[in-house]
Formats: structure tokens, C-alpha cells, sequence
């Protein structure tokens, strides 16, 4: 395939992602808007493709190689980071049984009983 | 492993990342989403092993074992207020791997006989350019949200200027790769002025903006990636860069809206930094009085309300009081008082921060609004507390023209029958603009340091 043939084709999915990417992002509310962040910092860490591919070169000078381990060190952190603190952050997004304000408003001065009835340990 | 096969293998790899974007649209699948990210991303890197061209193992192993363990060491230990920074430092680690590759990638190919494909040498150079500035300026902005360096803007005459010449110069250094000089230094010229840009670049933006700051670095991480799938010839490279790309730059736009200020108007206003007078015309705010009160009769308000609002802003992070805030939360709602928490779009460090941080401390998510759900419900709230959060309550934003944040959509707590605002002193918010808020006459003052304010009314309506 010439090189302009293959431009031309990585040019047509560059400009599909992009359009995918803002249909994609609209659709996530606020409330998760800090793990999305971490989330697609976590998914470029898709760089470490590159650097195995420049790491992972047989005949390199020290340059390269230096260059490229630290570019798997950098692009590996990304990943492993990225996922896991994402993980750990979505991992807090719960919801429990609305805690039903309105009956317990009503319930007025019964509400002190109501509050160990809402102890009890959370259905997940 | 045949190219053809690699491909779809790759495939795999993009499908895994839309599906986890797609997954994270709801908290209830958000959870699986990342973990089929996850899947894709192993699936890449057991395919890029497989390759023909990748022979030595010993650098990438030695280098994953370096830099895994270390990524998932600092995710575990991190805590939850620190998150903005951590964001921050993963961010500029990718953005370098990315400039490192142009580098490797340039060194390598371009002593080879006959030029480098036009296309080939400028996505070298946007992924060197873009990588180092959103490396440097990652770090910056970690450094800045870790009080490493002072948060406020650091402006110096002339800054734009040097700015604008450093780029130039970047720009030009670029434009003779292309032109066919395979001068090493050239590309070394590039990545250091991009270092250097990147550094004087983030400097001057104070820390209230460091949403938008992220969202942009972001979003600059993933075009560089995107850039390097262009050197590498990868699909794979430039979709999932590109999704991050698109993501990022979409993010940036709505937390420049949530502000109603040009992204420009962010990057390069310097805002936040605080005139001489600000801090001596907030003390008095028009004359105005401000009334103090004890914990003790604020907790009374609290408990014999009906609803109540919480309004968290970037006090109650620093003060780690979320803990201390859901149990006053959950002690209210023992006593029948209906509560929940408005969240402003760009309250705290980046987007969504506040949601994050009630999250850690079990505040059911269904009782976290959203500003536009929070401002319906504020006419009918007994009392508005907000803790820690300032200009995205001013009320100035909506009438004085003359205000800087004017137009700014706010949090209208001024529409609750009270508002009480926990607050260290009556020294400027983080934009150094004074808030009339502060001298409504239905607002009272609790003093000191949010999680001691918090812990005294929860002592108090316990004594209730």
C-alpha cells in the first residue's frame, strides 16, 4: 500500500474517533466527570505501544535505548496508575436506598426510631 | 504475529476503550467500564510483544516492572483529597513517554538515506512539541496543587511576549524538520523549548482554574499519543489518543463555560490574582455588616430545619472534612430534615472534584445535585451551609456588571431561607473578589477551620 493510501485511511479514522470521542464524552454526567478524566488519562497510556515498539528495537545505540526504557517507564506508570486510580474511585460511587426524607419528615417525632431502622447494614 | 492479525487484535484493544467510555455514562456500570479498559489495554501490550520488529525484552520488562510498581503503589497510597495532583502527575507521564518516542523515533530513522515523509516528520514533531509541554506543564500543575509552589498566578512584565517568541522559535525549529534538515539538535530544540513552554505556560494560571488547566493537558496527553500512532503507523495509537483528545478538549470547554470565560480568557488572563485593595474593600464589602455566629446556634438552625442544602467547595477539601460532613448529614437526616449537596460544576481542582470526595466519604450519589437541580430546590431549603465554597456562591456573578466573574453561573444559596458559610476568615476568595453573600442579612458567619466547625455542629445537634 503506497504511503499516501495508508495516510489517507489513518486520516479517516482520526477523524471518526474524534467525532465518536465528543458523542461519547457527552453522554457522562458531572457527577463522573473526575473519573473520566482519570479514566481516559488511563487509556492514553495506550503510548506504551509506542514505547515497546521503539524499546523493543534489536539493534539500537545507547540513545535509543536509554530513550525508550524511559519512555516504557513513563507510558507503564501512566497505565497502572491510571487504571487503578480510577478504580479506586469508582469503587466509592454508591447508592443507597433514598433515604426516604419525605416519610421520615412526616413521621416527625418518630423519626428518632426510624433513624436505627436506617442503620441497618447497606444492600449492595 | 502477522500485521493482519496484530490489526484486529488492535481492534479489540480500540472496541475495549469505547465500551468503557461508554460504560462510565452511568455510576452503576461506570465500575466495569474501566476494567474492560483495562482488558483492552492488556490485549495491546500482549499483541505488541508479539511483534516482529519488538526482539529485546530485557527494556520493556525492566521498564514496566519500574514504572508498574510505581504507578500502582502511588494510586493505592494516594488519598482522595490528593486526587487532582495524582490526575495531574499520570497525565505528564504520558505526555513524556510520547515526546520520548518522537525523539527515539527522529534519532532513529533520520540518518537513514532519503528524507523522512512530510507527514511522518510533523507528527514527530507534534507529538515532541505537545508531549513536552503537557509533561511540563502536568508537573507544574502538580506542583501547584501539592503547594510544592504558591498557587496564585506568578505573572511577570512582558510574560506574553516571551511566551509567544518561545513558541515561534519551537514553531520554527519544527518547520525546518520538515523542510528536510535532519539536524539532531533540531529535535532536541523542539522537545527543550516545549519543556520550557509548557513550565512558563502553566505558571501564571492560578490554582481556582486548575480545572480547565487538566481538562486542556489532557486533552494535549491524548493528541500527542494520537500523533504518535501517525509516526508509528498505528490505529490503534491514533484512535485511543484521539477519544482522549476529543474528551479532554470537551471537558475543557465546559468547565470554561461552568466559568463563563474564554479559554483564553483562563490560560492567559492571570485571574485570581489579588489586587492590593481586594483583600482590605472584602473585610468591609460595601459597608456592610457581617454577623458572626456560635456552632451552637447554627446547629439549633440546623436541626429544626426542614431541608438542608450543603454547598462544598475547595475549603472543605483542604480541611479533609467530608467525613465529618456526611455524618452532620446523616445526623440530620435521623432527625427528619430532608439534605442534599449542590455541586457547582468547578468547585475544587478539576472536574467533578466535590462529587469524588463525598463519594469517598459514603454520601450516596442521588443526593449530590447537580447546579441547575440544586438552584430549583433553593427556594424551598431552610438553610444553604456552605462549607469552604465562595465564588461560585457571590451573588455578584448574576447582578454586578462590574464583577469579574459576572455571568458566571452560581449556586443560588441567597434564595434559601438562610444561609450560614463556614469559612477560615474573611480574607478574599481564590479570584480575590469581594462577596456580597457575606453581608446578606439572611447570611451568618461560622469561623475557623471547616472540619472543627463541622465536628462543633455535630456535637451541637447531638445535644439537641
Amino acid at each position: 500500500m503506497s504511503h499516501a493510501l495508508t495516510l489517507s485511511f489513518e486520516v479517516t479514522i482520526l477523524v471518526l474517533a474524534i467525532f465518536l470521542g465528543f458523542e461519547l464524552i457527552s453522554r457522562v454526567p458531572t457527577l463522573l466527570h473526575t473519573p473520566l478524566m482519570s479514566g481516559t488519562n488511563a487509556i492514553h497510556g495506550i503510548v506504551i505501544v509506542g514505547a515497546m515498539l521503539v524499546a523493543g528495537l534489536g539493534h539500537k545505540d545507547t540513545l535509543t535505548t536509554v530513550v525508550g526504557l524511559i519512555a516504557v517507564v513513563l507510558a507503564s506508570a501512566n497505565v497502572v496508575g491510571g487504571f487503578v486510580v480510577t478504580d479506586r474511585m469508582l469503587e466509592m460511587f454508591k447508592k443507597r436506598e433514598p433515604p426516604n426524607a419525605e416519610r421520615a419528615a412526616q413521621d416527625g417525632a418518630a423519626a428518632d426510631g426510624d433513624a436505627s431502622k436506617r442503620e441497618a447494614p447497606p444492600t449492595q | 504475529m502477522g500485521q493482519v492479525a496484530t490489526n484486529f487484535a488492535y481492534l479489540a484493544t480500540i472496541v475495549a476503550f469505547i465500551l468503557a467510555l461508554k460504560f462510565l455514562s452511568h455510576p452503576s456500570t461506570a465500575r466495569r467500564g474501566n476494567w474492560i479498559g483495562a482488558v483492552g489495554m492488556v490485549i495491546a501490550i500482549a499483541v505488541t510483544f508479539a511483534q516482529k520488529s519488538v526482539v529485546s525484552y530485557w527494556e520493556i520488562i525492566v521498564g514496566m516492572a519500574v514504572g508498574g510498581s510505581f504507578g500502582a503503589v502511588a494510586a493505592r497510597r494516594v488519598k482522595m483529597t490528593a486526587m487532582p495532583q495524582m490526575v495531574a502527575l499520570f497525565n505528564g507521564v504520558g505526555g513524556g513517554a510520547a515526546a520520548l518516542i518522537a525523539l527515539a523515533e527522529f534519532h532513529n530513522i533520520a540518518p537513514a538515506p532519503g528524507r523522512l515523509h512530510g507527514d511522518i516528520s510533523v507528527s514527530i514533531i507534534l507529538s515532541a512539541l505537545i508531549g513536552s509541554i503537557s509533561f511540563a506543564g502536568s508537573l507544574v500543575a502538580f506542583a501547584k496543587l501539592q503547594e510544592l509552589i504558591q498557587g496564585r498566578p506568578i505573572v511577570y512584565p512582558g510574560q506574553q511576549i516571551v511566551n509567544g517568541l518561545l513558541l515561534a522559535a519551537i514553531v520554527a525549529a519544527g518547520i525546518a524538520i520538515v523542510a528536510g534538515s535532519e539536524k539532531q539538535w533540531l529535535i532536541w530544540a523542539v522537545i527543550l523549548g516545549s519543556l520550557l513552554f509548557g513550565v512558563l505556560f502553566v505558571l501564571p494560571i492560578g490554582g481556582a482554574d486548575m480545572p480547565v488547566v487538566i481538562s486542556l493537558l489532557n486533552a494535549f496527553t491524548g493528541i500527542a499519543a494520537a500523533a504518535t500512532g501517525f509516526e508509528l503507523e498505528n490505529n490503534v495509537l491514533i484512535v485511543s489518543g484521539m477519544l482522549v483528545g476529543a474528551s479532554g478538549t470537551l471537558l475543557t470547554i465546559l468547565m470554561g463555560r461552568a466559568m463563563n470565560r474564554s479559554i483564553a480568557n483562563v490560560l492567559f488572563g492571570a485571574f485570581g490574582q489579588v489586587a492590593p485593595s481586594a483583600a482590605a474593600a472584602a473585610a468591609g464589602t460595601n459597608g456592610g455588616a457581617v454577623r458572626a455566629a456560635t456552632a451552637d446556634d447554627v446547629a439549633v438552625m440546623l436541626a429544626y430545619a426542614h431541608k438542608v442544602v450543603f454547598v462544598p467547595g475547595y475549603g472543605m477539601a483542604v480541611a479533609q472534612a467530608q467525613h465529618d460532613v456526611r455524618q452532620l448529614a446523616e445526623l440530620l437526616e435521623a432527625r427528619g430534615v430532608e439534605v442534599s449537596y449542590a455541586i457547582h460544576p468547578v468547585a475544587g481542582r478539576m472536574p467533578g472534584h466535590m462529587n469524588v470526595l463525598l463519594a469517598e466519604a459514603n454520601v450516596p450519589y442521588p443526593q449530590l445535585k447537580e447546579m441547575d437541580d440544586a438552584n430549583n430546590e433553593f427556594p424551598r431549603t431552610d438553610v444553604a451551609l456552605v462549607i469552604g465554597a465562595n465564588d461560585v456562591t457571590n451573588p455578584d456573578a448574576r447582578n454586578n456588571q462590574g464583577s469579574p466573574i459576572y455571568g458566571m453561573p452560581i449556586l443560588n444559596v441567597d434564595e434559601a431561607q438562610s444561609v450560614v458559610v463556614l469559612k477560615r476568615s474573611m480574607s478574599p476568595g481564590f479570584a480575590g473578589i469581594e462577596n456580597p453573600l457575606f453581608v446578606n442579612p439572611k447570611t451568618v458567619m461560622l469561623f475557623g477551620d471547616a472540619k472543627d466547625s463541622i465536628e462543633q455542629l455535630i456535637a451541637g445537634v447531638k445535644a439537641q
